[in-house]
Order: structure tokens, then C-alpha cells, then sequence
């Protein structure tokens, strides 16, 4: 522990160390964002350790995925990442999808898309203006949820459920939107395009907000990869991958023919292909501000993605295709999918003996590796750095523990 | 009042001037906690309306205006809470170190000539120097919770707090100078006139010092930006995190207490007290200090002014709560040591060196000395409150 410290340029005041103090940070803290429970060893405002004990919103969702068939499942996935269900909802009908080699229509594909990309939107949001809460700043999160609303009340008209969707499933989807609805989807992108320079206004180039997050949490692309980061986290550090584009072709098969490119930053700027503010001159690759800047561009491409999907839509002719029974027995064998959430890479295991209830489910965490790597970003920071970073890696707990 | 009571009702000289001192103290304590529940309620308000929603609607009737009232009796009835480990008798005192502070720096601030607690020939030490003692309920406060979060809250206040008065003493020590007295009445005395005698436009240097001033009587009351002390996000609630009921409602008053005094205070020092932009009652040829009823309504003219140039500082530190993210402690620190205590310290010397080299202001028609337009009434020294009979009701003409 000494040694670790003596070694870390972060930590000035090392000679004139005093006692140590181990404080908790949750689970009832208003910056963990649900149940986390951070124990910092501090020195003062200078704080040594982080540990993060996860574990507080358990459900045995996995154990319960072994007792259910693959569509009685979905609502489960719901909750694991219930900022962003429908992207959850996806990434298991697609691992189910994968095992029984099915292929859903393609109007139900671009609906898909359609559905998931406005669903990052949403989920970015609240990242977003939960972040700026942790920075001590309320505007843009009511800001954000108001925009969030919106798209809340677009998901109820087409499934009835404003959190937990269900809407995507094995086979399919299962509903078709209802008429009127592309209208109504259309005309609140484009009433929400202005506001993110609002946004920009607010937070990404607020100079305090720079102050705060800017060098603040560096994480080299290295760290990132061995710990498992995935997502705006990963490429927020400038390694460029994303699922969309390099995952495995049942995925990338559904962004086949739309135009994207991935948010991150390479040969020192981000893609051209919209308007956004300059990097701010403090800002270090890797840091708080730029795992949040990269979100922030994440907003606008998912904007694009269901711009195209809507025209592609519409273009399509035939009908949606049903779901599959609840009792669709799957062939025996194994599969794993990840697909891009908009925390990460959300990965879902099962392997079937041959029954509609898979014999064993596992589901690997985006924010699980991601949070992971906060006891190495947090070494040495101040106390208010550690809402700051926690903040910055996006972390929803319901994913964590499953 | 006591001069009544002991002419007229012929009550004993001691017993008169202890009636009035409790009359006094009296108004004061209520007018201050009702404007801070006023402040309240506009703040829940003024955070809605930036925040795309409505604030209070109903309790009350309309505007939900009786919501702060409501909430101190849902305050009064909640459970008097101390936790295990606390210290007694500093728990309990803590609120009412803050709140007492608080409130008892508006002794010394004139709400308009003549509207004051009590005048003092070094109201403006009186007012920072009192305001300081709140910081002592802070850190009692957190000392005695017996919580970490707390603590952190108190180390943060002891911290910043006493970093800021150095440069906030600095600030007020300028208009001081240049009206040549610590006291507040003479202070914004010398400011009547047009919007060209304000201290703010003085000089450049005087001008430059205002906004320091700001920014350190932000910091000085633990206001966003710089509310590292309670940092919500950070330390839960920092050195009120223990704190339920009515102790915290202490706390909260003392807050806006605080809040409302420095924007008095820099309404007084900087932006000409209870004197209008323009001098409508010298104008109209009124006067303050005659003692007759036109006078008083021109002194309840002054305090409006006054009330609104201290409320208007109190809503842009709302806007600004409510608009920016907070500052970490190594640059709140940084803020105060690096940009402002060397600001602070060279306007100070700048407007000295201004005051010996320019006394007039650069155009000299345009800054006259308050007693040219008021023709005299003006207290001299060791004659306040002495009024010339024979100005009383003169007319007097002002060139712009």
C-alpha cells in the first residue's frame, strides 16, 4: 500500500500524511447511482482506496432464466439494465435468435433498430444529466428527463410500458407500432436536435464542468482493454470498437446498410460529421470528459441511426412477422451474443438441452467491467472526484447484480 | 420610540429604552425570518421556472406562496433526532450559533436612512465580523454529528470560509476608503445621487472589486458554486447530514439570512444603498433626514430600493445555483489564494492610488459630491441626524 502510493505522482501531500479514515459512499448516498456501496480509505480530501461491494440489488435473474422459457424470460432482462430495457430485450431475443438460427423479417429488423437506437438516446440522457448531478449541477438533468419523456411516452403508445418494454422478443417484436407514430417520432427529433447544443452549453463546455472533469480518471487504452471496459467507456479512451460494427453478423447484420460512424476519437478528433464543440485544450484522452463527450456524440448518431431506420421502415412492404410461441423449443447446443448497449457490451450465454427452458443462463455485465476499473482510476483523486469518475463510467446497478 | 415613551408616557429611562430594544429586536427577527420564507418559497419558485416546471402550485391558494410556512410546520412536528455517537450539547447549540450570526449582522444594516437596528460608527466591521461567527455553528455542527460526512462538510467550511473573508474584508475595506467611514449609513450616505455616484462606477478599480466581492460573498455564505460545505452529490448533505426538524430549518434559515445580507451589504458598499438610480426625491425636493411624513415615505422609497437591489443579488445567486456545476476544493481554494486575495489586493491599491491622483473622477461634472445635491441636510461628522430647518422643503435644482 505504501509503496503504491510512494510511487504515484497523484498524491502530493505524502509526507505529511496523517490517519487514515475509511469512509462508506453508499449504499445510501445520493451519487451511486442505486445501490452501490463504495469504501474509501481517505487522508483528508485525498482518497487512497476505492473499493466497490456490488451485491445489494441481487435477484437471481439468471437462476430464474433456467426456469422460464427463452420468452418468458425477457421481462427480466428488463431489469437488469432498466435505463435501457429494450437493448437488453434485444441482446437476449438475439442470443436465443442465434441458437435456433432464426431470422426475424426485415421490417421487424428495421424496427428493431429503430426502437434500440432511440432507447440509447434515452439511456444517454439520463447518463448524461446523472452526471451532471453528480457534479453538483440540477438544470440539465431535468432538462434531460424532459427530453427522456418524450421518448418514454413514444415507447408507451407503441408497447404500453414506460420502463420495462418487453416489446422486442424472441421471433420478433411484439407489436407493431401504431399508425401515426413514425409522425410523432419524426417530429421529436426534430424538436430535440437544438437542444443538444443546450447541453453543450450546460455541461460539455461549461467551464467548471471542463474544471471537473477534464484530466480528471485517465484511463489508457491498455487499462481499459484489460479490465474488460466496453462501450463510451472503452472508446472513450480512443479504442475504437463497437459491437454495431465489429460484432458477430446476426448483429451486425441488423446496421447493415446504414450509414454510422463510430464515436471516438482517432488521429485527435472525433468524426466530422457533425457540428460539435472543440476538445477543450485540458482535456486528456481517457478522462471523465471525454468518456461523456463520447455519449454526448452518441446521441446524435443514434438520432441519425433512427432517421434511417424510419425511412427504411416505411419502405418496407409485407407484414412484421409473429413472435415465436412461448414454448418454442430450442435445438440442443450452446451460444453466446454480445450486442452494443448503451452501457457497454451486454453479452448473454445459454445453453439448451433441447427444451424451451434453457438448461444454464449467464449474462455478462457491461458495467460490471466497467465499474471494475474505478479502484484504479480513483487512486489518489479528492473526495469529489469520486462521484465524478463513478459518474463518468455510467454504471447502472440493476446490470451489476443482476 | 424610547424619547416617546419617556416623554409622554413617562415610563423610566431604563424600562423605556428596554421596550424598545425588544420592539426592535422584535421586527427585526420577524421581518428577516419572513423574508428568508419568502426567499424560500422564491427559490422553489425560480428553480422550477429554470427548470422547466412549475415549483409550489397550491398550497396557499395561488402560486403555492404559503409553502415555505407549511413546510417549517411539517418541520416543527418531524421527530427531534440525535444520533448515538453525537456530542449533546454542541449538536444542539450548533444551529443556533448559524442562526443567531445571522440574523444578529442585521442589527448594523440600515435598511434606509434612519431605518436601522442600531447606527454604528463601525457597521460595516460589526456586519463581517459577526456574519464570520457562523462558520462557528458550521463546523460545531459537523464536529458534533459524530459522522464522517459531517465532518468532511466542516473541514470544507472551516476551510474555505476563512480563506474567502480575506479577500472579502479586502473588498469592503475599498468603498470604506472612499467614503472615508466604517459607517454604513455614511457609507451609502455618499453614494446619493445620480447612478454616476455609485461606488461601482467610481473608478475602474471600484468597478473591477465589485465582482470580486461577488464571487467571495458567494463563497462566504456557501453558495453554489462554491456549497462545498453541503456538496450533496459528495458528502450527502455535509455538515447538516444529522440534522431534522427544526434544528435544520435553523440552518436553512441562517442560509438565507446570510444570503440576503451580503447583497444588502453589497447593494450599501457598492451600488448606492438605499439611492435610486436616479434622485427622484432630491428632485422632487424631499428630503430623508427632515423627520416630517413626506421624509418618511421618501426613507420607505430608500428601503424599497434597498430591498430590491438585495433581493435582486439573492435571485442571481439562485440562477447561478441553479445554472453551474460545483467547483472541487483544490480550486475553490485556488480561486480564493491564486485569482482572488491578488485581485482584491491590487484594486484596493488601484483605487487608493486613483482617489490621490484623480479625487474629481475623470469627468468631474459628472460625479457631485451628495451634499451639492442635497444642499447640506447631510450629517457632517459628530452631527448626524441634525437637520437645517431652513432647508426643509427647498427646492433644489440639479443639473444632470
Amino acid at each position: 500500500m505504501a509503496q503504491m502510493l510512494d510511487d504515484d505522482p497523484r498524491i502530493i501531500e505524502f509526507d505529511v500524511r496523517t490517519d487514515e479514515m475509511l469512509v462508506n459512499m453508499g449504499p445510501q448516498h445520493p451519487s451511486t447511482h442505486g445501490v452501490l456501496r463504495l469504501v474509501l480509505r481517505t487522508d483528508g480530501e485525498v482518497v487512497s482506496e476505492v473499493e466497490p461491494h456490488i451485491g445489494y440489488l441481487h435477484r437471481c435473474a439468471e437462476k430464474i432464466g433456467e426456469n422460464l422459457t427463452h420468452r418468458q424470460w425477457i421481462p427480466y432482462t428488463d431489469r437488469m439494465d432498466y435505463l435501457a430495457a429494450m437493448n437488453m430485450n434485444l441482446g437476449w431475443a438475439l442470443a436465443v435468435e442465434k441458437l435456433m438460427k432464426y431470422q426475424v423479417s426485415e421490417k421487424a429488423r428495421h424496427l428493431r433498430v429503430l426502437i434500440v437506437e432511440l432507447n440509447r438516446i434515452a439511456s444517454h440522457l439520463v447518463g448524461m444529466g446523472a452526471y451532471g448531478l453528480d457534479l453538483g449541477t440540477f438544470s440539465p438533468f431535468l432538462y434531460a428527463f424532459r427530453e427522456r419523456e418524450k421518448i418514454l411516452d413514444l415507447f408507451e403508445e407503441a408497447c404500453g410500458a414506460r420502463l420495462t418494454y418487453s416489446y422486442i422478443t424472441v421471433g420478433g417484436l411484439t407489436a407493431d407500432l401504431p399508425s401515426g407514430w413514425l409522425v410523432k417520432c419524426e417530429a421529436f427529433l426534430e424538436q430535440f436536435e437544438p437542444i443538444i447544443q443546450e447541453y453543450h452549453a450546460l455541461l460539455t463546455t461549461n467551464a467548471i464542468f471542463v474544471k471537473r472533469t477534464a484530466n480528471i480518471g485517465v484511463m489508457s487504452p491498455e487499462l481499459a482493454i484489460e479490465y474488460g471496459c466496453s462501450g463510451p467507456v472503452l472508446r472513450g479512451s480512443g479504442v475504437d470498437q463497437d459491437m454495431r460494427r465489429d460484432g458477430e453478423a446476426i448483429y451486425t447484420a441488423m446496421y447493415d446498410s446504414y450509414a454510422f460512424e463510430v464515436a471516438v476519437m482517432k488521429d485527435g478528433h472525433y468524426p466530422r460529421d457533425h457540428v460539435y464543440p472543440a476538445v477543450p485544450a485540458d482535456a486528456v484522452l481517457g478522462d471523465c470528459w471525454h468518456r461523456f463527450f463520447v455519449r454526448m456524440l452518441e446521441v446524435v448518431q443514434s438520432m441519425d441511426l433512427v432517421r434511417q431506420a424510419i425511412d427504411r421502415y416505411s419502405a418496407c412492404k409485407g407484414p412484421l412477422g409473429e413472435p415465436l410461441k412461448l414454448t418454442e423449443k430450442m435445438p440442443a447446443g450452446d451460444a453466446y451474443l454480445e450486442t452494443e448497449c448503451p452501457k457497454g457490451q451486454m453479452g448473454f450465454y445459454l445453453v439448451s438441452d433441447g427444451s424451451a427452458i434453457p438448461w444454464r443462463v449467464r449474462a455478462r455485465s457491461s458495467s460490471f467491467s466497467n465499474l471494475a476499473v474505478a479502484h484504479e482510476l480513483c487512486r489518489g483523486c479528492l473526495i469529489a472526484d469520486v462521484p465524478a469518475i463513478v459518474g463518468s463510467l455510467d454504471i447502472v446497478m440493476g446490470e451489476i447484480d443482476r | 420610540m424610547a424619547e416617546f415613551l419617556i416623554n409622554t408616557v413617562r415610563l423610566p429611562a431604563w424600562l423605556a429604552w428596554s421596550v424598545t430594544a425588544g420592539v426592535a429586536a422584535a421586527l427585526i427577527l420577524n421581518v428577516i425570518a419572513g423574508g428568508a420564507l419568502v426567499f424560500i418559497w422564491a427559490e422553489r419558485k425560480i428553480a422550477g421556472r429554470i427548470q422547466d416546471r412549475l415549483g409550489p402550485t397550491r398550497t396557499g391558494g395561488k402560486f403555492g406562496w404559503l409553502q415555505s410556512l407549511a413546510d417549517g410546520l411539517k418541520l416543527l412536528a418531524k421527530e427531534d433526532l440525535m444520533p448515538d455517537g453525537a456530542d449533546g450539547m454542541l449538536f444542539r447549540l450548533a444551529p443556533y450559533v448559524s442562526f443567531c450570526a445571522s440574523f444578529c449582522a442585521f442589527i448594523a444594516l440600515p435598511f434606509a436612512f434612519d431605518f436601522i437596528g442600531q447606527r454604528m460608527n463601525v457597521g460595516v466591521f460589526f456586519v463581517i465580523a459577526v456574519l464570520g461567527i457562523e462558520v462557528f455553528g458550521v463546523i460545531l455542527a459537523g464536529y458534533a454529528s459524530a459522522s464522517k460526512w459531517s465532518l468532511f462538510g466542516a473541514m470544507r467550511e472551516a476551510a474555505q470560509v476563512v480563506s474567502y473573508e480575506v479577500p472579502l474584508g479586502m473588498c469592503v475595506v475599498v468603498p470604506v476608503m472612499l467614503a472615508g467611514s466604517m459607517d454604513l449609513v455614511t457609507i451609502a450616505e455618499k453614494q446619493a445621487g445620480w447612478l454616476t455616484n455609485w461606488y461601482l462606477f467610481h473608478d475602474p478599480f471600484t468597478f473591477v472589486i465589485f465582482w470580486v466581492y461577488v464571487t467571495c460573498a458567494v463563497a462566504s455564505v456557501n453558495r453554489a458554486p462554491f456549497d462545498l460545505a453541503e456538496a450533496e452529490s459528495e458528502l450527502v448533505a455535509g455538515f447538516h447530514t444529522e440534522y431534522s426538524g427544526l434544528r435544520w430549518s435553523y440552518f436553512f434559515m441562517a442560509e438565507y439570512g446570510s444570503m440576503f445580507l451580503v447583497s444588502a451589504l453589497a447593494a450599501l458598499l457598492f451600488l448606492g444603498g438605499w439611492n435610486g438610480p436616479v434622485p427622484v426625491a432630491s428632485l422632487l425636493g424631499l428630503s430623508e433626514g427632515t423627520g416630517d411624513t413626506a421624509s418618511y415615505f421618501v426613507r420607505l422609497l430608500g428601503m424599497a430600493n434597498l430591498l430590491g437591489k438585495a433581493s435582486l443579488g439573492v435571485l442571481i445567486m439562485m440562477w447561478i445555483r441553479w445554472t453551474l456545476p460545483r467547483l472541487r476544493i483544490d480550486q475553490v481554494m485556488m480561486t480564493c489564494l491564486k485569482y482572488c486575495t491578488p485581485l482584491a489586493a491590487a484594486m484596493f491599491l488601484g483605487a487608493m492610488l486613483w482617489q490621490i491622483a484623480l479625487p474629481g473622477g475623470l469627468v468631474p461634472g459628472l460625479r457631485r459630491p451628495a451634499g451639492e445635491i442635497r444642499e447640506g441636510w447631510l450629517p457632517g461628522p459628530g452631527g448626524a441626524f441634525k437637520v437645517r430647518s431652513a432647508d426643509v422643503g427647498k427646492v433644489v435644482q440639479v443639473s444632470p
